[in-house]
């Protein structure tokens, strides 16, 4: 257990003395309207107990009849990770007792999973600016089912320890899942935290491509578990690993790492041993918490599943497969750039900032690709950052983006309005149109009451406008900024000049 | 005893179709055979009056409507309380399961049911189809009705009395290492094991998975065939259900014609450990055959002599699994251990499997839990399955030779009630001829051949062919059937 005494040693400080032993697992959910081994809906939310049957509820007599569409999915994402296909494989049962568990066994894959020996190739984005090109080497993909869920209800921290009952609800049991495991990752030590959350997040982008899962981190239908140990530097000694479990974003399992590798640190200084176990990984102070401790003793007596047939799909099947598959990221990556007209800094910064699809999705709407990224790293970027979330999370959409640009390209607003403009929809106000209107935000060019204007500004500064009649045509802009600032920024700046310079010509 | 539970399944099919009986009067008959020598047998777990009587006036009633029915429809069967119903309690013969009614069919009850069967009632077995005798049956033994101080084989011995005592025309059981097979041969009924994959498993509680068929029992080989019929054929539900045509069993029932063909005497199986009047039987039974017009030969199969020792582990592992599920949580038994005031879901999951749990069932959990352990498995279970390879390639052999395969069903006849309670070794050699015909998927069928001349107790010969050759046995053991005294029971004793 963690103790309240435990050191955790600063990140930067922990890395110059060890070097980080990294590994990932994500588990996806995937998005079939039926179970992996039963017809049952896999609607989220649903009443508890209410999309269940006797095969997920693992009665007396049910048995599993593999569902075609999961393998599909599964061959496309392992596709997906340039991996190769088995062209034969099983099932397996993994043993052990839980709750939530209605057979008492995992149907999964062990020995030959349904994909295996791929790769990603991660933008890592740098601290110091730009990005950094990492593979990440998959070691397999398998196919299994989701356990059910427990709700501990009384405990003070939703655990089973200390709970006065539990609830199960086995409508997630049998929903089908797909484990994505990497090799070790070899990266220099400062860079740990920032890969694998790139990883994570690119490898979402990709399960949303491919359009097998909604890879919602905060639903759970996308879950990353970071396995990490340290080695002490250039010792070619393996530490003990833990395994954090419940990070439920991708800015988490960039704190997960940082978190672990100082807490492995604190107890290998302390001249301490790391135990092999899960930790629980705790969102509101980015710190994590011992769970179940595993040892290599665990022993889930694995064997070929037999109530299942062989899944073997056939060459034609998978390259048929292939044909569907999106555009590979880093392709994609070097063509979007080559259409924009991008220079390589700016790919870069753009990919840094995960606002590559964003910046798409703009300009697919309309705008220009130099106005997109302008507003995604310059306005957007400014205020992801100020609410510590992600881009994508911001409660703006590209097509709204596009709508404000849109107005400017009009000449109905300038940028300094835009920037309000982006606050009222930032802030839940509407439309870009809506905030517009309600804010009064449009700008004036209409000449009768810039007129008037004018000629109040010129009256108020009969020097300046002596000085402009005398031929010093850049005083005109005393009297411009007299008129803005009397309109609230909301006139036509041009035409004012243009007024002002006839009315004292 | 009425004449009607005389009557075999196709008669009682003839003389329904014909309008001489009705499926009521032949239904009421049986359950009054069951009220009349159920109380010494101990054949039934639970019988479902009520619900056959319905089946029974409502096939009845579309009989007398004129519809076309179904051949079988109307003819009352039993079935074994491992196959799940929803109108009965399905037990296993466990504590664990007393008193649970599944919420769903079993794909063969519901092809029962869509054929017009009345289902009588569900028969003893050994608790989850693990035993040779129906011993380790949680609710007390069946007992043979030939001699009711005797054992009925197992674990469908509930099923083989049921038939045996004119209790049922029908009956499925489940044969996992002969548990069809070895009780047939026990009370003198036919019981055959289909090939792998020929009858749905779907809604039959799992022993072990990759063994376990579901089969008929009767009192004749025509009668087995007919009700194979009715519950073979692929089920989508089932992944291991073979999506192929079912053989025509009835056709070769009727036929039983073995000129010409050419049928081997498993060497490994007869000979020292077999009881000599099982062993004169069988040689009877083969003399016969080859008077029909058979060639009879001896073929070796080396590896069937690993046959027990591969079973041993296989089945328990996969039994370690399949019973994993009875765990207190959903369904079954809960108990909460005694003073523990306050337990845990593990607490309570573990006292519950003690409680529910026999003696037998527990050995295999345990055997198997170690078989598939780590740094055990490649030893166990992977030596295991090397040796269901080798014992499949022996069939394939020696079915490049013949044509069917002959052995003694059981080395012994049916033996005193706690006899070989205390040596389970014992006892699992009692289905050394059975069980290779489980470990390599092909069908196989047990036929009543006489009386043992030295204990005067029923004896089986067992016809094995190749997978989905299933109509070949029954051929073949039609054949024999006619050539020989097929014993009959004239009252329980």
């Amino acid at each position: 257990m963690t103790t309240a005494t435990q050191k955790i040693v600063p990140f930067d400080e922990a890395i110059t003395r060890y070097d980080p032993v990294m590994g990932l697992e994500v588990h996806v959910e995937l998005n079939t309207a039926t179970k992996m081994f039963c017809g049952c809906a896999t609607a989220f939310g649903a009443e508890p107990n209410t999309q269940v049957c006797p095969v997920c509820l693992g009665l007396p007599g049910a048995l599993p009849v593999v569902n075609a569409k999961a393998v599909e999915s599964a061959i496309r994402i392992g596709l997906a990770l340039s991996c190769d296909i088995a062209e034969w494989c099983r099932f397996a049962r993994k043993n052990y007792f839980y709750p939530d568990m209605p057979k008492n066994f995992q149907t999964s894959q062990y020995d030959e999973p349904i994909a295996f020996d791929g790769y990603l190739d991660v933008e890592v984005p740098l601290e110091e600016g730009g990005t950094r090109t990492v593979r990440v080497e998959i070691e397999r993909a398998h196919m299994e089912e989701d356990t059910g869920k427990s709700l501990h209800v009384g405990g003070a921290t939703g655990r089973i320890h200390g709970a006065d009952h539990s609830l199960l609800d086995y409508n997630r049991a049998g929903i089908p899942l797909i484990e994505i495991v990497t090799r070790t990752i070899h990266v220099p030590a400062e860079l740990a935290p920032a890969v694998a959350r790139a990883f994570v997040t690119q490898l979402r982008d990709l399960i949303v491509a491919l359009d097998v899962s909604d890879a919602r981190m905060d639903q759970g239908s996308l879950r990353a578990d970071v396995n990490l140990s340290l080695s002490p530097k250039d010792s070619g000694v393996l530490g003990t690993r833990s395994e954090t479990k419940n990070v439920n974003s991708f800015r988490s399992v960039e704190r997960a790492v940082r978190y672990e590798i100082g807490r492995h640190a604190g107890v290998l200084d302390a001249g301490g041993s790391i135990l092999q176990e899960t930790r629980h990984f705790h969102e509101a102070n980015g710190s994590t918490s011992a769970g179940r401790e595993k040892s290599d003793a665990d022993d889930y007596r694995y064997f070929p599943e037999p109530d299942l047939a062989p899944v073997a799909p056939s060459r034609e099947w998978v390259e048929e497969l292939r044909g569907t598959l999106p555009e590979p990221p880093s392709e994609r990556r070097r063509r979007l750039q080559a259409e924009w007209e991008f220079s390589d800094l700016d790919m870069r910064d753009t990919v840094g900032a995960g606002a590559l699809d964003l910046v798409a999705a703009t300009v697919a709407a309309g705008t220009t690709p130099a106005a997109a990224k302008k507003w995604w790293l310059g306005e957007l970027a400014r205020r992801a950052n100020e609410d510590g979330t992600d881009l994508a999370d911001l409660p703006i959409t590209p097509e709204q983006v596009a709508a404000i640009q849109g107005l400017i390209d009009a000449g109905r607003v300038n940028d300094k309005l835009a920037r309000q403009v982006f606050e009222g929809v930032l802030a839940g106000e509407g439309t870009p149109d809506e905030v517009v209107s309600t804010r009064g935000l449009e700008v004036v060019s209409d000449d009768g009451a810039l007129g008037d204007a004018v000629d109040r500004a010129i009256e108020a500064n009969p020097d300046v406008a002596q000085k402009i009649r005398d031929g010093k045509v850049q005083a005109a802009g005393a009297l411009i900024g007299a008129v803005m600032k009397e309109m609230r920024g909301q006139a036509d700046a041009g035409r004012v000049r243009e007024l002002v310079l006839e009315k004292l010509s | 005893m009425s004449d009607l539970t005389r009557l075999g399944a196709a008669e009682l099919a003839e003389k329904l179709a014909g309008g001489e009986v009705t499926s009521v009067d032949v239904t009421r008959a049986h359950l009054e055979r069951i009220g009349e020598v159920d109380s010494r047998l101990h054949a039934f777990l639970h019988v479902g009056e009520e619900s056959a009587m319905a089946t029974a006036a409502d096939v009845d009633a579309r009989r007398a409507a004129g519809e076309d029915v179904p051949t079988l429809a109307g003819v009352p069967v039993a079935v074994k309380d491992l196959i799940n119903t929803t109108d009965q309690p399905t037990t296993a013969g466990s504590r664990m399961l007393e008193g649970w009614v599944p919420p769903y069919d079993a794909t063969v009850v519901a092809r029962l049911r869509a054929a017009g069967l009345p289902i009588l009632g569900k028969t003893n077995l050994d608790e989850f189809a693990m035993g040779s005798s129906n011993e380790h049956s949680a609710y007390g033994p069946t007992r043979n009705p030939w001699d009711t101080d005797r054992i009925p084989g197992g674990s469908s011995g509930g099923s083989a009395a049921a038939v045996a005592s004119h209790e049922a025309p029908l009956a499925l059981g489940t044969d996992t290492g002969g548990s069809i097979r070895q009780p047939g041969a026990m009370t003198g009924v036919v019981g055959m094991k289909p090939t792998y994959g020929g009858v749905s498993r779907y809604g039959v509680v799992a022993m072990a998975s990759s063994l376990d068929q579901v089969g008929p029992m009767a009192r004749s080989v025509l009668d087995a065939a007919l009700l194979h019929e009715v519950v073979a054929g692929h089920d989508p539900l089932d992944s291991t259900s073979i999506d192929a045509p079912v053989p025509d069993v009835v056709a070769a029932a009727r036929r039983g014609d073995v000129s010409g063909l050419k049928i081997g005497i498993v060497r490994e199986l007869g000979g020292e450990g077999f009881q000599p009047g099982v062993q004169a039987a069988f040689d009877g039974a083969v003399e016969q055959l080859a008077q029909a017009g058979a060639e009879v030969v001896e073929v070796a199969c080396p590896s069937f002599r690993h046959g027990i020792a591969a079973y041993y582990l296989v089945m328990p592992s996969e039994v370690s699994s399949n019973l994993a599920r009875f765990d207190a949580m959903r369904y079954g038994l809960r108990v909460s251990p005694e003073g523990v005031p306050d337990p845990s879901a593990e607490q309570v999951m573990s006292a519950s499997r003690d409680a529910g749990f026999g003696d037998e069932v527990k050995r295999r959990i345990v055997l198997g839990t170690y078989a598939l352990s780590s740094g055990y498995y490649d030893a166990y279970y992977g030596s295991a399955q090397k040796v269901r390879t080798l014992i499949a390639r022996d069939f394939a052999a020696a079915f490049e030779q013949v044509d069917v395969l002959v052995s003694p069903t059981a080395p012994t006849t049916a033996w005193r009630l706690g006899e070989k309670s205390d040596d389970p070794l014992a006892m699992y050699l009692e289905d050394v001829c059975t069980i290779p015909a489980n470990l390599a998927g092909v069908p196989g069928l047990s036929l009543p051949v006489g009386l043992a001349d030295d204990t005067g107790l029923p004896v089986g010969v067992q016809f094995l062919a190749p997978a989905l050759a299933d109509d070949r046995v029954y051929n073949v053991a039609a054949a024999l059937e006619r050539l020989v005294a097929a014993p009959v029971l004239e009252e329980v004793r």
